[in-house]
C-alpha cells in the first residue's frame, strides 16, 4: 500500500550529541504525500542520504518518529515496511543472471513463478535489458548493472515507497536522461511514493514535484522548483539553487530607505512594511531580474564590470556591487559593456528578497 | 617495430640468481639421485628409470599416498566449512573483535613440534585432559595402541592447529565486503541463508581458493606433528607420505628411491593444486558459459 511518510525526529550517528554538528539530522518535522514525488537535494554531507536511510529502516533514528500512514514504523525492518531502495553504485548478485537478479525480491516474497516471470519480463523490456535476461549479471557493464539495481527497486509491484540514493551518479549523461524519464513515467503510471535523494539541481527539478533542499542537517525547503527559484526561504537554498545562484548585499535599513555600502536606495511602503524592527538584512536578487542601465539611474547601484561571459543564449555579466560580486544575465547582449565600465543596477524589484539571519523575511 | 630493451634482463638477474640456488640447483640435485645409483662420490652408477620403477611398485608407499589422500580430503571437507562458519560467527568491530582475533590466531603462534608436544600429553588416557575425559566416559581411547584413535587424534590435531587459518582468511574476505550488498539484500528481504548463499560465499570465492591451497598443500606435507605425536604409528596408521620419504631417505639412506619418490610426490601435489584451483575458478561462472553459445 503506498503511504504518507511523515518524520519527526532528529539523528546522530555518535552518542550524547551536543551541539547541531554532532548531528546528522537536525530535529525536524516532514511529510511526504502519498503518490508524491520527492527530491532531496543537497550537497555531500548534508544528511540526504541519512534521512533516506531513515525512511526505509536501514539506520534507526537516535530521537523522534517515522510513521507511515500514521503507524510509528520505527522499529520495523526494510522488508516490515515494505520499502524499495537503490543505492549509489550498483549492487548485484554476482552468481546469477540478470533475470534471477531481478525475480530476487519477488522469490523472497515467495510471488508464484508464472507471475514471477511476467513482472520481470515487464521490468527489463521497460529497462531495456530484455536481450541480456540469460547473462550473467557480474559480466555485464556499469551502466548495466546499475540498470538491473534500478529494475530490483522497481519490479515490486504493492512497495509503500521506493527510495533512490543518487541511483544516476554511474550512468553516463545520455542514458541518464533516458532513465529519468523512465522513472518519471513509472511515478505516472504507478502514482508510488518516490523519494530521490541528488547533489544535481536540474536532476531534482526535473524529477520531482517537491524539492526539500538540505545543508548541514537541515531541511531549509521544502517547495516546487518555482517556489525554490523565486522565494528562496533561505540563503543556502538562493545559492544553491539556479546557475550562478542569488546575488546577497549586506544591506541596513534606516529610516524609509536601505543603505547598501555608501549608496542609499528608498524603499516602497509595501516592502517597508515587512522590514519593520530589523536593522542588519541581506538583499537577495538573482541574476536573472536585475535589470542593467548604463547611465545613472533612479534607484540604481552603481557597479564595476569584472568579466563577461557568452553562455550562447544569454551572456553572464560579472561585476562589483558595493563591495560584492554580482551577477547578471542578460538574454539579450547586443551591446556589451565593455570590462572597468562602470555600469547601473537596478536591484529592486518585486523578485527581491530579504534575509535575516539567512532566513527570508520579506 | 618497437625497440626490444635488452637491458632489462639484468634487473631480473638477482632473483634468478636467487631463486637458482635456492630453488633450481637443490632441485636438479634430487634429479641426480632420483637417476643415479650414488655409492661414493667417485663411485656411482647410471640406472635411468629403475628408482622410479621400485617406487611406483612400493606397497608400503601405497598405502602412505592412499593415507595421505584420505586425510588431506579430510582436513579440507572439516576445516573449510568449519573456519567459515567460525568467521561468520565473529564480532565485526569493537574491543570484542580484537580479543576474538588473538584468540582465534593463537594456535597459529605455536610451534609445529610444540602443537604434536601438547596434543601428545592432552590425549594420554592416564593424565591428558582429553584422554583421561573420554576413559572416564567409558570409551576406550588410546592413540598409541589404536590405529583408528591415532589417525583421528592427528586429524583432530590439525583441525585444532589449522582451522584458525581458514577462519583468519574468511573473515577478512568478509569484511571487504561493502554494506550496499548487506543493505540491498535487507531491502530485497533476503533470509540470512540467502545472504550467505549469494552475497557472502560468492564474495569469499578468492579467499577460499587460497585457503584450499594452503591447507591442501600444507597437509599434504604434514610430517612433524604426526611425528611428534605418533612417530607414525601404531604401525603404519599414521606414516604420512612425508614421514615415509624421511624414514627411506634419512632412516635408510635410500637416497635413489627417495629422490624419485620426492620428484612424484612434487608432481602429484602440483597436479592436484591444478585440478582444485581450475575446478574452483569454474564454480559459479557456469551460467556465464553456457549462455555465451
Amino acid at each position: 500500500m503506498v503511504a504518507r511518510i511523515d518524520l519527526d525526529l532528529a539523528h546522530a550517528y555518535g552518542p550524547n550529541p551536543q551541539q547541531d554538528s554532532d548531528y546528522a539530522l537536525l530535529p525536524m518535522k516532514m511529510s511526504f504525500q502519498a503518490g508524491g514525488a520527492y527530491a532531496l537535494l543537497g550537497p555531500s554531507g548534508c544528511g540526504k542520504t541519512t534521512m533516506l536511510n531513515i525512511i526505509s529502516g536501514l539506520v534507526k533514528p537516535s530521537q523522534g518518529e517515522v510513521r507511515f500512514n500514521g503507524d510509528i514504523v520505527n522499529d520495523k525492518t526494510p522488508q516490515e515496511r515494505n520499502i524499495a531502495q537503490v543505492f549509489q553504485f550498483p549492487v548485484i548478485y554476482d552468481t546469477m543472471t540478470v533475470a534471477d537478479n531481478l525475480a530476487f525480491p519477488l522469490r523472497n516474497r515467495r510471488m508464484p513463478e508464472a507471475q514471477i516471470r511476467q513482472r520481470v519480463g515487464q521490468i527489463a523490456e521497460m529497462l531495456e535489458l530484455s536481450g541480456q535476461l540469460n547473462q550473467r549479471a557480474a559480466g555485464l557493464s556499469a551502466d548495466a548493472k546499475q540498470k538491473i539495481s534500478l529494475g530490483r527497486g522497481l519490479v515490486r509491484p504493492d512497495v509503500a515507497a521506493i527510495l533512490f540514493d543518487e541511483p544516476l551518479t554511474v550512468i553516463d549523461p545520455h542514458l541518464k536522461w533516458q532513465l529519468r524519464r523512465k522513472l518519471k513515467q513509472v511515478h505516472q503510471e504507478f502514482k508510488h511514493t518516490l523519494i530521490y535523494v541528488t547533489h544535481d539541481q536540474v536532476e531534482a527539478l526535473t524529477f520531482a514535484q517537491e524539492v526539500v533542499v538540505m545543508t548541514r542537517g537541515r531541511a531549509v525547503q521544502v517547495g516546487s522548483a518555482e517556489a525554490l527559484f523565486e522565494r528562496p526561504a533561505h540563503t543556502f537554498v538562493g545559492h544553491f539553487i539556479g546557475s550562478p545562484g542569488m546575488n546577497f548585499l549586506p544591506v541596513t535599513l534606516q529610516a524609509g530607505h536601505l543603505q547598501v555600502g555608501e549608496h542609499r536606495l528608498p524603499l516602497g511602503d509595501q516592502l517597508h512594511h515587512g522590514l519593520v524592527g530589523t536593522e542588519s538584512l541581506k538583499l537577495g536578487i538573482r541574476p536573472e531580474y536585475i535589470a542593467l542601465h548604463s547611465a545613472p539611474a533612479e534607484n540604481c547601484l552603481p557597479a564595476q564590470v569584472l568579466r563577461w561571459q557568452d553562455l550562447g543564449t544569454s551572456g553572464l555579466l560579472t561585476t562589483q556591487c558595493a563591495g560584492e560580486v554580482v551577477r547578471v544575465r542578460l538574454a539579450n547582449h547586443s551591446d556589451t559593456p565593455q570590462v572597468g565600465q562602470t555600469v547601473y543596477l537596478q536591484v529592486l524589484s518585486i523578485h527581491t528578497c530579504f534575509y535575516e539571519q539567512e532566513a527570508l523575511i520579506a | 617495430m618497437k625497440p626490444v630493451n635488452q637491458k632489462a634482463w639484468f634487473l631480473i638477474l638477482p632473483v634468478l640468481l636467487c631463486v637458482a640456488f635456492s630453488a633450481i640447483v637443490p632441485l636438479m640435485t634430487v634429479v641426480n639421485y632420483s637417476v643415479q645409483d650414488i655409492i661414493s662420490p667417485e663411485r656411482r652408477v647410471f640406472v635411468g628409470t629403475e628408482w622410479f620403477a621400485a617406487v611406483m611398485r612400493d606397497q608400503d608407499l601405497h598405502e602412505a599416498l592412499w593415507r595421505q589422500m584420505v586425510f588431506s580430503l579430510a582436513v579440507l571437507v572439516v576445516e573449510i566449512p568449519l573456519g567459515i562458519a567460525l568467521a561468520l560467527s565473529m564480532p565485526a568491530k569493537g574491543w570484542q573483535a580484537s580479543i576474538t582475533l588473538v584468540l582465534v590466531a593463537l594456535s597459529l603462534l605455536i610451534p609445529w613440534n610444540v602443537v604434536g608436544t601438547i596434543w601428545q600429553i592432552y590425549g594420554r588416557a592416564d593424565i591428558g585432559l582429553l584422554g583421561a575425559a573420554l576413559q572416564a566416559m567409558g570409551i576406550d581411547y588410546n592413540y598409541t595402541g589404536n590405529a583408528r584413535d591415532a589417525w583421528l587424534t592427528v586429524l583432530v590435531m590439525d583441525i585444532w592447529h589449522w582451522t584458525p587459518l581458514v577462519a583468519l582468511l574468511g573473515y577478512a574476505g568478509l569484511r571487504s565486503i561493502p554494506d550496499a550488498y548487506y543493505q540491498a539484500a535487507q531491502i530485497d528481504g533476503a533470509s540470512k541463508f540467502a545472504v550467505f548463499r549469494f552475497i557472502q560465499l560468492p564474495k569469499l570465492r578468492g579467499v577460499l581458493m587460497i585457503a584450499v591451497l594452503l591447507r591442501f598443500m600444507d597437509s599434504f606435507m604434514i610430517y612433524t606433528e604426526p611425528f611428534v605425536l605418533t612417530g607414525g604409528g601404531p604401525g603404519n596408521s599414521t606414516t604420512f607420505l612425508s614421514q615415509y620419504l624421511t624414514q627411506k631417505a634419512v632412516g635408510q639412506f635410500d637416497l635413489g628411491p627417495a629422490a624419485a619418490f620426492s620428484l612424484i610426490y612434487f608432481l602429484i601435489i602440483l597436479l592436484l593444486c591444478f585440478i582444485l584451483y581450475n575446478w574452483m575458478q569454474s564454480v559459479g561462472t557456469q551460467a556465464k558459459e553456457s549462455h555465451h553459445g
